[in-house]
């Protein structure tokens, strides 16, 4: 016969699905560390997370995270976060309609002669600036959703890419409504 | 007479942090706090000393005083609260905060801390006490500053006790102890990330209500979410019970919200519930949860989890909401007052269950019943565990009696043998398991219920976990009895040794065992050692009537198992009997040996 368990049997069938959330917190000590020990103390990803003040008066941060998992265990985080005491809203942005998602990297490329003009072509291309510059190297500066920014950084890789520093995603909901 | 003025209205008064902690626990009408001394925590403990609103029992460990203040509220339903100091005072506390989280019990847990000067720079006695107890707490404080101190100890009781309950720390550094401030009363404020929905959406409850009044064959699963809920919660079930005729089985935790002795009370479900709570959950086509949340001790396998039921799933934290268990109507709202609400449209609504089919449910269940799954061999020449506590429970039930268990089989015992006929009289480990519960629990019960009997159903090797905690008992004419099921064993490991690894029983035997009568006498309380079966009511007779705590030293078969079991694996219609012809060590795959 077959053995599972007694513990909730793992969700082997079901699909894994990557999720945006947007989360208003109290801007206050040790609140990230509430969210991160949660998404390690249960096991959930974490892709990407940000995190910054937006409401100075009021004392609130918005941070953002980027999240997979089956639709029982986003429902579970969802619920999770909703528990911890400084959390004011969770929305789930991938649900709640359409909404816009940006990064901004700094791509830094060194290289002289074709290669250092075929970066800059393509930064131009992509509508990336340069924000610094000098006879070896450039830095770019490029905001868009990530996958822009991955193909990005793939077309700079034989170019002469030297570093990347990403912010992560930051995540609003399109249309005249705040969350 | 001027000064009576300010009783009514008092102004905000200017005193420092330490007295804020004794004014904000009486204002929150604390009258019992557990804890003990340290440096961090000396300004607070001069203020205990210089009034009389708020009385200090002092703990032999801080592992104790958690557990002391988590069955004073569990016995009480206000909030319990400790004291402690830092570092090691708060990692000793880390084990009951754990345990308050895991059966969701409302403590409020205050800790010393070095100044705030000194915090990251390893001083003596410090630790992150909030980085510690993030994960083990509902929520917790750091408070670094006198002017935050009236407002977050008003918060800390409110938080722990509202919504689901839940421990919460206020770690307050010694030099914001000595400061003086401006001290203000508690008022109703509203938190803006933090209000927990109390009542139930009403279009969930009409598509409950419709439910029960079509299902064929329904059943109550209920847990430790109605006690938690307050009295008023048990009395609706116990309404709402009798008004549909439909059985009902409960949790661990859930014991006592209806009356053992009700016709219609299956006994516990789960890894070691009765033949026909298990196999009602196996078979039932509405299952109404009321209060529990689908542990894996109650679940078995997942996948074989009563796969013919239509789920009703009644609770107030919204995330137990389809953990680990898909529900069809789920109703997130207090129990007290969903419950309410279902008995009132049930009533409004003129409903009536199906009556043909509840009589040939009934009919099945009684089969089952027949299986008479609790039995066991009883013996005239040593005492079986189960006859003990079935002994203990005749010379008691007449009693205003509560119990607190340790952990093992003779916890198991007692949630199968004792029959509770109240809630808020049981306070057991259920969701962390442990051992060393019991003993610090009877004292804060007893010490909420100073004329009660306090009886902490033990094993021998549970009960040393705590066992300095006798002194505390001593000292505090606590008359706490301590009934311990003494087979030599850590019974529960030896059982799963003899089931699951050929008889192996590896550190499972207690060596060098105390003498228990000598034990109770060093600690200045009484010992009583019963061998024999005949001996037994004489001895518990004797034990109740002492007016001082007793340990007592009740000598039981050593190899006695807890059945019945659902062996690691199964499902609930797979669960073996004591005498059933198949072994266990069958039973059990190589990968079910895996569990836990």
């Amino acid at each position: 016969m077959s053995a599972t368990s007694h513990y909730p049997a793992a969700p082997v069938a079901e699909k894994i699905e990557t999720h945006t959330l947007s989360v208003i917190v109290d801007n206050e000590p040790g609140v990230l560390a509430r969210v991160i020990g949660l998404f390690s103390g249960r096991g959930y990803n974490i892709d990407s997370l940000t995190v910054s003040e937006t409401e100075h008066e009021k004392h609130l941060s918005r941070i953002t995270i980027v999240t997979r998992g089956t639709p029982m265990v986003i429902e579970q985080i969802k619920n999770q976060l909703d528990r911890l005491v400084p959390i004011h809203r969770v929305v789930d942005m991938t649900l709640a309609g359409p909404s816009i998602q940006r990064e901004l990297a700094m791509v830094k490329v060194r290289g002289t002669g074709e290669p250092r003009v075929e970066a800059l072509r393509l930064a131009d291309a992509f509508r990336a600036r340069v924000i610094d510059a000098g006879t070896e190297s450039f830095i770019f500066e490029i905001t868009g959703a990530s996958e822009k920014i991955e193909q990005f950084i793939a077309l700079m890789l034989p170019l002469g890419l030297v570093e990347v520093s990403r912010t992560g995603v930051v995540a609003i909901a399109r249309g005249a409504e705040a969350m | 007479m001027t000064t009576n003025m300010s009783g009514a209205a008092a102004p905000d008064r200017e005193m420092t942090g330490a007295e804020m902690v004794i004014e904000a626990l009486a204002d929150q009408g604390v009258q019992h706090i557990f804890g003990y001394p340290g440096g961090a925590v000396l300004p607070i403990y001069d203020a205990i000393f210089q009034q009389q609103m708020v009385q200090h029992i002092l703990v032999r460990h801080e592992q104790g005083a958690v557990h002391a203040a988590e069955g004073y509220a569990r016995s009480t339903g206000k909030v319990g609260c400790v004291l402690v100091t830092s570092g090691p005072g708060a990692t000793n506390a880390v084990t009951g905060l754990t345990d308050a989280l895991c059966d969701s019990i409302p403590i409020v847990v205050i800790t010393g801390q070095v100044p705030t000067h000194l915090i990251g720079n390893d001083a003596f006695q410090e630790c992150d006490t909030v980085g510690i107890t993030r994960p083990c707490t509902k929520h917790n404080y750091l408070v670094k500053s006198i002017d935050d101190l009236p407002r977050v100890l008003h918060e800390a009781f409110h938080i722990a006790s509202s919504g689901r309950p839940g421990p919460v720390v206020v770690d307050i550094p010694k030099d914001v102890q000595f400061a003086k401030g401006t001290y203000s009363k508690p008022t109703s404020f509203p938190h803006q990330g933090y209000r927990p929905q109390l009542k139930g959406d009403p279009s969930r409850i009409k598509q409950a209500v419709e439910l029960m009044a079509r299902a064929k064959r329904p059943l109550f699963y209920t847990g430790g979410g109605v006690i938690n809920s307050g009295p008023r919660a048990s009395t609706l079930l116990r309404e709402f019970v009798k008004l549909t005729g439909f059985p009902i089985t409960s949790t661990l935790m859930g014991l006592g919200a209806v009356q053992a002795s009700d016709p219609q009370w299956l006994g516990m479900l789960g890894m070691h519930g009765t033949w026909e709570a298990n196999w009602s959950m196996h078979d039932c086509d509405l299952m109404i949860c009321i209060g529990a949340r689908f542990d894996d001790r109650i679940t078995g396998r997942l996948d074989a989890f009563s796969p013919g039921s239509t789920k009703i799933h009644v609770d107030i934290d919204p995330s137990s909401i389809n953990k680990n268990v898909k529900v069809d109507v789920p109703i997130i709202g207090d129990c007290a007052n969903v419950l309410e609400d279902m008995l009132a449209l049930w009533r409004s609504s003129k409903a009536q269950p199906d009556k043909k089919a509840l009589g040939d449910w009934w009919k099945q269940i009684d089969k089952w019943r027949a299986k008479k799954s609790l039995s066991y061999k009883n013996s005239s020449t040593i005492i079986k565990p189960q006859y003990a506590i079935q002994r203990l429970y005749e010379l008691t039930k007449d009693r205003d009696t509560y119990i607190t268990t340790e952990v093992g089989q003779h916890q198991m015992w007692a949630a199968q043998f004792y029959g509770f006929q109240e809630p808020n009289r049981w306070m057991t480990s259920g969701g962390l398991g442990t051992m060393g519960y019991g003993l610090p629990a009877a004292i804060g019960v007893q010490r909420a219920h100073p004329q009660s009997l306090v009886i902490d159903i033990a094993g021998e090797a549970s009960v040393l976990m705590n066992m300095q905690e006798m002194s505390t008992a001593v000292q505090h004419r606590l008359s706490i009895k301590v009934f311990i099921l003494n087979n030599q064993y850590m019974g529960m490991v030896r059982q799963w040794q003899e089931l699951l690894h050929g008889g192996r029983y590896a550190e499972s035997y207690t060596h060098s065992l105390p003498d228990f009568v000598k034990l109770a006498e060093a600690y200045h309380a009484v010992g009583i050692r019963c061998e024999r079966p005949g001996d037994l009511d004489g001895a518990i007779k004797e034990m109740i009537d002492v007016d001082q705590p007793v340990l007592f030293d009740c000598v039981v078969d050593q190899n006695e198992n807890c059945f019945p079991m659902i062996p690691s694996g199964r499902a609930h219609n797979e669960m073996l009997l004591g005498d059933s012809g198949e072994s266990v060590d069958e039973a059990i795959t190589e990968e079910g040996k895996m569990l836990v």
